[in-house]
C-alpha cells in the first residue's frame, strides 16, 4: 500500500467515524421530539393541555424540531447519493433505449437531479446533442421540477412515508406521460436552434482523475445540506407556525366545503392557484398539511403541492434560456393538466 | 500565461469557483487571466452536463463541482510551467 493511499483509508475511517457519531446523536434527537416539546410546553411555558393555544404551542413545538432534524439528516442522505451519479454514464445508458424505458430512466434521473440553471439547461442541450429524441428529453424536464428534495421531505416528515412516496411516484409517471405526449407533437421547431447547432469539441470532455474519496463525499453532501437547509429553515418556521395557528383555533370540517373531495372544481383551482406562488414549498406544505385536517382532500392538496413546486416563474426564466415561448405554453399546460388529473385520481383512491 | 475560463451563467456556484480561483491563485507567481463564459451556446461547445465548468488553456478540468483550492493551484502551476 502507497503512502497516499494509507492515508486516503485513514482519511475515510476517520471521516465515517464523524458521521456514524452525528447519526447517533441525531437518532436520540429524533427520538425525544415529543417529550421535549411537551416539557416544553407544559412546564417551562406553563401552558394548560385542554386550552388551545398549548395544543397549537406544543403542535409548532414539536414540529419544527422534528422537520429541522429531518431535512438537515434526509438532505445530506439525498446528496451524498448525487456524488454519485455520473452525468454521462446517465446520458449514455438513456441514449440506447426507445421510448417508453428512455423516458423511464430519464423521469428517475430528473426526480434525483435538482432543477437549476446550473444543471438542467446544460442537461437539455447535452440530450440534444447526444441526439436522445425530445419526448425523452421532456420526461426529464418535467420530472425535475416537480421533485422537490425539500418537498419530499416535508411530506415524509408532515404526512407519512406513504404520501412521500405517492408524491415520487406520481412525479416520475407525470414524467413518463407527459414526455410521450410531448414527443408527439413534433416540437422540435419550437426549440431554440442554437441549440441544434452547438457541436462539442469532440473528445471525452471531462475525465475525472479519480474518484472522490469519502472525505469529499461527506465533505461535499455537508455543504449542500448546509446551502440547502439555509435556504429553507426560515419558511419552515412561519409554515409551521401558520400551520400550528390552524391546527388549534381552525374547527374540524372548515373545509370540507371547499376543499374536500366533493368540491370537484377545487383541483383545478388550486393548480392554477399554484403556479404563481413560488419558493414557498418548505412554507406550504406544512400549511396545508394542516388543512388536511380541517377537512380537505389529500388529492387537491398534493395537487396544490405539486403546482406550486413544480410551476413557477423562474422556472420558465431557466426554460426560455432553450426553448421558445410557445413550447413553455404548451409544457405549462401539460404539466398542469397532468398534475390536476392526478388530483382527481388521488381524491378518487385515497 | 494561463488562460483560465469560468463556463456558467452566472449561477451562485459560478461565482464561488471564480472567488475560489482567485483566492487559490493569489501570492503565487502565475500569470493568469480570467475569461467568463456565460453564454449556453458556447459553454456547451465545451462538452460538459452541468455548471460550472473550470477549464485552463482550453481543457476541461471539472463540471458542476467547485475544486478545491489547492487543486486549483497544482493545475494552474502544470499549465503555467509547460511554456
Amino acid at each position: 500500500m502507497r503512502a497516499s493511499e494509507f492515508v486516503r483509508v485513514r482519511d475515510d475511517r476517520l471521516a465515517f467515524l464523524v458521521v456514524g457519531l452525528l447519526g447517533v446523536i441525531w437518532i436520540i434527537a429524533y427520538n425525544n421530539l415529543q417529550p421535549f416539546a411537551d416539557w416544553a410546553t407544559y412546564t417551562l411555558l406553563g401552558l394548560s393541555r385542554e386550552s388551545q393555544l398549548g395544543e397549537a404551542v406544543n403542535f409548532f413545538l414539536y414540529d419544527v424540531p422534528k422537520i429541522l432534524l429531518l431535512l438537515s439528516g434526509m438532505i445530506f442522505l439525498i446528496t451524498l447519493v448525487q456524488t454519485f451519479i455520473n452525468t454521462e454514464r446517465v446520458r449514455a445508458l438513456v441514449e440506447k433505449r426507445g421510448a417508453g424505458v428512455g423516458n423511464l430512466m430519464a423521469s428517475i434521473f430528473g426526480a434525483i437531479t435538482p432543477f437549476c440553471s446550473c444543471s438542467s439547461v446544460p442537461l437539455f442541450i447535452g440530450f440534444v446533442q447526444a441526439g436522445i429524441p425530445l419526448g425523452i428529453t421532456f420526461s426529464f424536464l418535467i420530472t425535475s421540477p416537480i421533485m422537490n428534495e425539500v418537498a419530499f421531505v416535508m411530506l415524509l416528515g408532515l404526512f407519512g412515508w406513504k404520501v412521500a412516496l405517492l408524491y415520487l411516484a406520481s412525479g416520475i409517471i407525470i414524467g413518463v406521460v407527459a414526455g410521450l405526449i410531448l414527443g408527439q407533437m413534433k416540437l422540435e421547431r419550437y426549440v431554440e436552434p442554437f441549440v441544434y447547432a452547438v457541436k462539442s469539441r469532440g473528445g471525452q470532455a471531462v475525465t475525472p482523475d479519480d474518484r472522490p474519496t469519502w472525505v469529499e463525499r461527506f465533505g461535499q453532501a455537508a455543504e449542500s445540506t448546509r446551502e440547502i437547509v439555509g435556504r429553507v429553515w426560515l419558511f419552515v418556521i412561519i409554515g409551521i407556525g401558520i400551520g400550528a395557528f390552524i391546527h388549534g383555533f381552525v374547527p374540524e370540517d372548515a373545509l370540507t366545503g371547499i376543499m374536500g373531495a366533493g368540491a370537484w372544481w377545487s383541483v383545478p383551482a388550486s393548480v392554477l392557484l399554484g403556479i404563481p406562488l413560488y419558493s414557498n414549498a418548505a412554507g406550504i406544505i406544512p400549511i396545508v398539511s394542516a388543512m388536511l385536517g380541517k377537512g380537505a382532500a389529500l388529492g387537491t392538496v398534493l395537487a396544490f403541492m405539486m403546482s406550486v413546486v413544480a410551476l413557477s416563474l423562474p422556472e420558465m426564466i431557466i426554460l426560455r434560456k432553450v426553448l421558445k415561448p410557445q413550447l413553455i405554453a404548451i409544457f405549462v399546460s401539460v404539466v398542469a393538466l397532468s398534475i390536476i388529473a392526478t388530483g382527481y385520481l388521488f381524491n378518487l383512491v385515497v | 500565461m494561463v488562460t483560465i475560463k469560468i463556463l456558467g451563467s452566472g449561477c451562485a456556484n459560478c461565482k464561488r469557483l471564480e472567488q475560489e480561483v482567485r483566492e487559490a491563485l493569489t501570492g503565487s507567481s502565475i500569470d493568469y487571466e480570467i475569461v467568463k463564459v456565460t453564454d449556453y451556446a458556447d459553454i456547451m461547445t465545451y462538452g460538459i452536463l452541468s455548471t460550472p465548468g473550470l477549464v485552463m488553456n482550453e481543457q476541461v478540468l471539472a463540471a458542476g463541482r467547485i475544486p478545491k483550492r489547492q487543486q486549483i493551484l497544482e493545475w494552474a502551476s502544470q499549465f503555467d510551467g509547460r511554456q
